[in-house]
């Protein structure tokens, strides 16, 4: 068992090693076989160890290596499994394979193929070591390695500086959040004089420690500073949509199934400190809202196919949050798991859409696409409905068990977590709309090229598809479960780690409200068809653009200006001002200036040195006389 | 005895160089270099079977005064020991394919500056320290004004009086100190007993004064306007020299001399000496942003990690002590790390104005592999040496000043800022009319590189051996001071 759980990470690092050092030595099928190969036996691994996590809960702790020893002070690389690490295990090798799949053919045609795969592999790796760590030390580590690895792949690309400037976005905003994390970590040290969870989590410890709510919650702060880094939410969230300048697989492993998620493991992982601080847990539902919020309304406009999923991301994100916020940490890691199979399946989508356009990513200039790309657009539909809400697929359940959980802890965050749903329903069509309905807008260029992709890109989509649609049966509410005699697995599950779901509200209240949401989903899906099939209309283009909210929001409120001006600029002018203004003439202008008082008074004294023997014979006689007079 | 072998192998090597002429001198300099550090190693495992009185050697040198030519190595001393003996063979090789006029004298010169340094790592007599101290000066001195480059006059005037004027101040406190002896002895026992007998004021002065020679010697803001000039004058290897192992004489004189000596002034007063480092990160961390030029890069960031270090020695815990034991040996190999990507990109390229650059990755892309590392361990990613370092550093001080920790802590976002800049800048975008003819690296500077790398990645995947060699000495010496 123990050895088992240390495979998990190592095939993929291996595979990384093999392609790293072999590089060219390996032809393009070679490496990418390599690379799938270390995933997919990661993930039967992990299924293994899944399924003997199902049985019962016994959690596993392995300790690999003594990594960090200085006095009190010890953090070991070792590793945990329990059902919260479990399932993120299936989800980062599971749909960690299907995407390197999808790569394989995705990436043939680049040059940099070996070096794509290396870095895909080494993400998983460090992916798994995040979620896999025992101590807060090791799933630093993983945070920061995919941090680096989302650098690597975003500016993949790296000819063209745009990439890089993104790349570069992405690392050092992440890096704000990961201040957030190690000043949570000191203060863990600090006051609990450990950072192992087996310690901290175990069971009274922190209830029975003397240290304070306000110190409590300041750490499960930093905590979420981290979380809203890696997470991309307020007021950290604008390095996400740029970040889609990496090729589309990156987008939709790393920035949308899992790296991005991160942020919700580590609050699942650390439920016990946050429902200590119900301070934290409120600022979590504000942000988680708000970002819902935000996202979804900017993504109403935007003509990029990625940057409306980015958007999406984004915004589902915040939704997450604001179930971790309620306490129902559970419905969020829930959400986590259905997500990654729609969200992975629609950015593939779009890369195979992106395939099929030579690379074009507007939207203003698709339509038609029905026809020519059957399976892509079939998939594309499984996954949209499935985003929107509709029953019975895996949105649906997941998005349900946050909008009641939220409904459960207060009417507004319902109200608006509807709306962000209703949002979602639209933008998703009307990118789907706009893809692949109607006639085509392209070049003609682009129409004569357009094709479905091969098989080895259309497989992951159909299997994401059959889990997008099955895999919220697992976790079905009490409500429907009942009648049915389907028990709750998913959160039965998790229950050991997560605790069970307190808030309970009427089972016909829940109905209700299970009604009301898709009968409006529904009904905006028919406006969104209506807008787009119907009408046939199309987003008038950037010059077009009128002034007003739409344009406001279409240029994502000008929140990347407004930190530019208010962060970017400062910094470089404060940089400017001590070099030039304080570093130059005052520090070093002080040096300088005693090298210069030391040499006038060298030249003063010097003129005392005349060397004429008269001279020193009368200053000799008057220092004589001067002593004298001193001591009588 | 072993201890002065330490001390005697690099300065007899230095005088062989002066007489084989140039011709062969690299390779002969190279295994001299790599006896050198044979002996350290052999050293290093006799202190782990913890025969350390064998490591102690002491004759009466002046003993009139109470000056005895006393060495000794605990496990402080031998990291630093180690870090200069791994050092100088990997200096010695970096500048294998680079022809310096009358190499020999500069290799004599080297090998000279290393039996100081040793010996002032291993002197366990202050005044012993302070000659080794300001022996070590002058083959710099000679080095950067025989081989520097532009403005290599004014430039090594300017670093000699200044650090000169530093030590000053430390021969002075160590005479007020000696005067307090009971026994009128520069033994460094008696001096540690004559400063813990101070008063605190008294104390606070001492300390003072020591951390002035040792600031400037780092440097620190605001000590540290020489330094930028100096590294860019000097030639590659006397700023690896100085900026990869000199720079720690400072901070282990702080860690030997100024903690154990003046415990309650280090108590007291310590949080000024923390403060102004944690300014120093900022203030360095900012003005690397916009620097133009990569070796100005490399100075300003030098700046921003010794401050970490000092701010660990004065927060004198476990954690940051330990903290500034491994980043005053990470921080040493990534400067050598640093400066060779300098040299390499410099001897090709005539410039290091960063502007003028780019796109050399996609010319020489294992260059920019192993350079992307490098950058990673000054950017302390976990898995990097960088990072068990300010990792240590952040958590100790945290614990003394959390105020402090957190700003220090800023450095991961500035560092990320102007590390992340200047690859990009020199590495990625497309090549131009210059770039694009970025000759391939030769095998030598792939050898050097890769062992710079591999010793990054391994100590930051398991420091566990580093951080054992000084261990119980940190442990020894915080029980000296509570």
């Amino acid at each position: 068992m123990e050895q088992l759980v240390k495979l998990i990470p190592l095939f993929p690092l291996i595979s990384f090693a093999i392609i790293a050092l072999m590089n060219r030595r390996l032809s393009k099928p070679q490496a990418a076989i390599i690379a799938c190969l270390g995933v997919l036996l990661s993930f039967i691994d992990s299924a293994v160890i899944f399924q003997s996590q199902l049985q019962s809960f016994h959690p596993v702790e392995v300790k690999v290596f003594d990594w960090i020893i200085a006095g009190n002070f010890n953090a070991s690389f070792s590793f945990l499994v329990d059902p919260l690490s479990s399932i993120f295990l299936m989800v980062i090798t599971g749909v960690g394979f299907l995407i390197h799949l999808f790569s394989v053919g995705y990436m043939k045609d680049d040059d940099g193929m070996r070096r794509f795969f290396a870095y895909l592999n080494l993400f998983i790796f460090f992916m798994l070591v995040l979620v896999l760590g025992n101590n807060f030390l090791v799933m630093f580590i993983g945070w920061e390695g995919v941090g680096f690895c989302s650098f690597m792949l975003i500016g993949f690309w790296y000819k063209d500086n745009k990439n890089n400037d993104a790349a570069k976005k992405a690392f050092v905003m992440n890096r704000i959040g990961d201040l957030g994390f190690l000043i949570a970590m000191c203060l863990i040290f600090f006051n609990f004089g450990s950072l192992n969870y087996s310690t901290l989590f175990s069971p009274g410890f922190l209830a029975d420690s003397s240290v304070s709510t306000e110190t409590l919650t300041l750490i499960t702060f930093c905590l979420f500073v981290g979380a809203m880094g890696k997470s991309a939410q307020i007021p950290l969230y604008t390095w996400l949509p740029d970040a889609m300048a990496g090729p589309t697989p990156v987008s939709a492993l790393i920035h949308a199934a899992t790296m991005v998620t991160a942020g919700i493991y580590m609050v699942a992982r650390t439920n016990i400190m946050f429902s200590l601080t119900p301070d934290t847990m409120t600022l979590v539902v504000i942000i988680g809202i708000a970002t819902a919020l935000l996202g979804a309304v900017i993504g109403l406009f935007q003509n990029d196919i990625k940057k409306v999923l980015a958007y999406s991301t984004v915004s589902q994100l915040g939704l997450m949050f604001v179930a971790l916020g309620v306490g129902a940490y559970t419905a969020a890691v829930f959400h986590v798991v259905t997500h990654a199979f729609f969200k992975a399946l629609l950015f593939l989508g779009s890369g195979s859409v992106i395939h099929a356009m030579s690379g074009e990513q507007d939207i203003r200039h698709m339509g038609g696409l029905k026809k020519k790309l059957p399976i892509t657009y079939l998939t594309f539909l499984i996954g949209t409905l499935a985003i929107s809400g509709i029953p019975p697929l895996a949105g649906f359940f997941s998005k349900d068990q946050i909008l009641s959980e939220a409904f459960a802890h207060n009417k507004i965050l319902f109200a608006l977590g509807l709306l962000v749903s209703l949002m979602t329903a639209f933008y998703m069509f009307r990118l789907f709309f706009l893809t692949f309905h109607g006639s085509f807008r392209g070049t003609q260029d682009q129409e004569h090229h357009l094709h479905e992709s091969p098989l080895n890109m259309t497989l992951p989509l159909i299997v994401l598809a059959i889990c997008a649609v099955f895999a919220g049966f697992v976790g079905v509410p009490h409500v429907i479960g009942e009648g049915l005699g389907i028990h709750n697995l998913f959160e039965s599950y998790l229950a050991p780690v997560l605790g069970s779901s307190s808030s309970h509200i009427e089972a016909s209240i829940e109905w209700m409200l299970m009604g009301l949401t898709t009968a409006l989903i529904v009904a905006v899906i028919l406006y969104a068809r209506h807008l787009f099939v119907s009408k046939n209309s199309v987003p008038e283009s950037d010059l077009q653009m009128q002034a007003g909210f739409k344009k406001i929001a279409y240029n994502k409120f000008f929140v990347d200006e407004f930190y530019n001006k208010v962060f970017t600029q400062p910094l470089d002018k404060l940089s400017l001002f001590l070099e030039k203004g304080v570093d130059v003439p005052l520090v070093d202008g002080l040096v300088r200036g005693i090298g210069k008082l030391t040499q006038s008074l060298a030249s003063i004294t010097r003129k005392i040195q005349t060397g004429n023997t008269g001279y020193y014979a009368i200053v000799f006689v008057f220092a004589i006389l001067l002593l004298f007079i001193f001591f009588i | 005895m072993l201890t002065l072998l330490l001390i005697l192998i690099p300065l007899i090597s230095g005088f062989i160089l002066l007489f084989t002429g140039s011709k062969n001198a690299r390779q002969i300099a190279l295994v001299l270099s790599l006896i050198e550090f044979g002996f350290a190693l052999f050293a290093l495992n006799i202190l782990k079977s913890s025969a350390t009185e064998s490591l102690s050697y002491s004759i009466p040198w002046i003993p009139s005064m109470g000056i005895s030519f006393h060495l000794g190595m605990d496990g402080i001393s031998m990291l630093m020991v180690l870090l200069s003996t791994l050092l100088m063979p990997l200096i010695i090789y970096s500048s294998f394919n680079k022809r310096y006029s009358n190499s020999h004298n500069l290799y004599a010169l080297m090998f000279i500056m290393q039996s100081a340094m040793v010996g002032s790592f291993t002197a366990m007599d202050g005044f012993l320290f302070y000659i080794f101290w300001e022996v070590s000066l002058i083959p710099i001195f000679f080095i950067i004004l025989m081989w520097g480059g532009e403005n290599r006059q004014k430039t090594t005037f300017k670093f000699f009086i200044y650090t000169l004027f530093g030590s000053l101040f430390m021969l002075l406190a160590l005479i007020y100190l000696y005067l307090h002896t009971s026994t009128h002895s520069f033994d460094i026992q008696a001096l540690y007993a004559a400063g813990r007998s101070l008063s605190l004021t008294e104390q606070g002065l001492i300390m003072g004064a020591f951390f002035l020679a040792f600031a400037i010697k780092m440097p620190i803001f605001p000590f540290h306007t020489w330094q930028p000039s100096t590294y860019v004058a000097a030639p590659t290897p006397g700023v690896m020299l100085l900026g990869g192992v000199m720079s720690k004489m400072a901070t282990y004189g702080l860690i030997r001399w100024v903690l154990p000596m003046v415990p309650d002034g280090v108590q007291e007063y310590g949080y000024l000496i923390i403060s102004l480092s944690v300014v120093s990160i900022i203030y360095a961390s900012c003005i690397a942003i916009i620097q133009k030029d990569f070796k100005y890069l490399i100075a300003y960031a030098s700046i921003a990690h010794m401050g970490l270090i000092s701010a660990g020695i004065f927060a004198a815990n476990m954690q940051s002590l330990q903290g500034s034991m491994v980043e005053m040996l990470s921080h040493g190999i990534n400067t050598v790390g640093l400066f060779f990507v300098y040299d390499i990109i410099y001897k090709r390229m005539h410039t290091s104005e960063m502007s003028k650059l780019g796109g050399i990755r996609g010319v020489e892309s294992r260059f920019a592999f192993m350079f992307f590392i490098i950058v990673l361990s000054n950017v302390a990613l976990p898995f990097t040496n960088g990072f068990i370092g300010e990792f240590l550093l952040i958590l100790g001080v945290f614990q003394t000043n959390m105020l402090a920790a957190s700003f220090a802590g800023l450095s991961i976002i500035l560092g990320a800022v102007y590390m992340l800049r200047a690859y990009q800048k020199m590495m990625l975008g497309e090549t131009n009319s210059l770039t694009s003819h970025f000759p391939k690296l030769e095998k030598q500077e792939l050898i050097t590189l890769s062992i710079i790398v591999i010793l990054i990645v391994v100590m930051g995947v398991y420091p566990k051996p580093i951080l054992d060699i000084t261990e119980s000495s940190i442990q020894t010496l915080l029980k000296g001071i509570q």
